[in-house]
């Protein structure tokens, strides 16, 4: 049975369309890092949320998930790497996993960055998004694993214990990367090669390298769903919430300034019951179909 | 069966000897491919007696993932007469598969 309802990301935009859409009984799912990697979480003190002045980003969030929670929501850690389109449901590839669901709300926050160069070229001829995807593919060939997101270190040791030769590149060198791991201190990144990755360029030294994996919190909307209409580098939503695919909403962050909590809550809310009465208009739907087919 | 599922031997002589075939490289621990996998086979039974749809596993196959030079799963491959005539890495919705074969049958 698919969802109703995946949420991409567990910020307050996130949390606030999961408990919306639970409270329309719809099923649903919120894919994201853990809740504490947010960058709100890292707030000492929010002073502009309505009526609670003074709390700490990290007291939000927690009651924020604690509600959610309680609501019945269903959360899983991971990264979507991938949405595709089905006839009447959208399909998530979360890591090895793969979930399904009838709307997806995204809430991805600000994406982190722009594409390094040689990036998008060599997208599919060494350069990956997931370790435990192509990491096989790599085994006893040199890699380098450029660590922008927690679990960085963890996909590097993943790597190293297929028998990839890593270089991981951060700004410091993580613990709990495995010590076999040789480590350079990031600087500006560029992806070389020819027909397909050699190296990767750090300030202008080359690290041999066949493959690049570029983990990032994030994968940005556009590539999680070719085909989203963007504007001013933000998710294109209208009031509603609605994005330019059927059945996709998005809210927080990712859909544009203020960058502000209670913006992202206001906005998770609308997207969630929104995405929620899609779901039943679905579903009549489908209702209406099968009767006609019996007819 | 519509999909066909090759290993090394069985590839060349399917592949080369179909006027048009989609191969799709994948395996079993890959997520994006586990959701590709019924596109896949939708298009296959869509287009059997008109291409050869196959799918290769690449942990079981790595020579083949290697010779075409599979860097990233899932990358679906199109072969006109046994040669190369265009690669889609990474998920994409059926229609960007059929628009290939569909031009090419």
């Amino acid at each position: 049975m698919p969802y109703d309802i995946a949420v991409v990301g567990g910020g307050p935009a996130g949390l606030s369309a999961a408990i919306n859409a639970r409270a329309r009984n719809k099923s649903v799912l919120v894919v994201s890092n853990d809740y504490r990697e947010s960058p709100l979480y890292r707030a000492k003190q929010v002073d502009n949320y309505l009526g609670m002045p003074g709390q700490s980003g990290a007291a939000l969030l927690d009651a924020f998930y604690r509600h959610a929670e309680e609501t019945g929501t269903v959360f899983r850690t991971g990264r979507v790497l991938n949405i595709l389109p089905l006839d009447s449901t959208y399909c998530l590839s979360i890591g090895t996993e793969v979930e399904e669901a009838r709307a997806v709300i995204l809430c991805t926050g600000v994406s982190q960055g722009k594409k390094f160069p040689g990036e998008a070229a060599f997208l599919g001829r060494g350069v990956s998004y997931c370790a435990t995807c192509d990491g096989m593919l790599y085994r006893s060939r040199p890699v380098a694993v450029v660590g922008l997101a927690p679990d960085a270190p963890e996909e590097a040791n993943f790597l190293q214990g297929l028998g990839c030769r890593v270089t991981y590149v951060s700004g410091r060198r993580p613990e709990g990367l495995d010590p076999a791991i040789s480590w350079v201190k990031a600087g500006r990144l560029e992806i070389v090669g020819e027909e397909a990755v050699t190296a990767l360029r750090v300030n202008g030294t080359d690290t041999p390298a066949e493959g690049v994996f570029l983990l990032r919190h994030a994968v940005p909307p556009t590539d999680l769903l070719p085909g989203l209409t963007l504007e001013g580098g933000y998710v294109a939503v209208d009031r509603e919430g609605r994005t330019s695919l059927p059945g996709v909403f998005a809210a927080g962050d990712c859909t544009g300034l203020p960058l502000q909590l209670a913006k992202a809550a206001g906005e998770g809310l609308v997207a969630g019951q929104r995405a929620a009465e899609y779901v039943d208009q679905l579903s009549d739907s489908e209702k209406i179909d099968s009767i006609k087919k019996g007819e | 069966m519509s999909v066909l599922h090759l290993n090394e031997s069985e590839f060349n002589e399917k592949v080369n000897s179909s006027p048009v075939a989609m191969v799709d490289f994948w395996a079993t621990w890959c997520g994006p491919c586990k959701m590709l996998a019924p596109v896949i086979e939708d298009i296959g039974a869509k287009y059997d007696g008109k291409a050869v749809v196959a799918k290769v596993d690449v942990d079981e196959n790595q020579a083949l993932a290697a010779k075409y030079g599979v860097m990233s799963i899932p990358t679906v491959i199109f072969f006109k007469d046994g040669k190369e005539i265009g690669r889609k890495v990474g998920v994409q919705p059926a229609s960007a598969y059929t628009q290939t074969l569909d031009a090419n049958l």
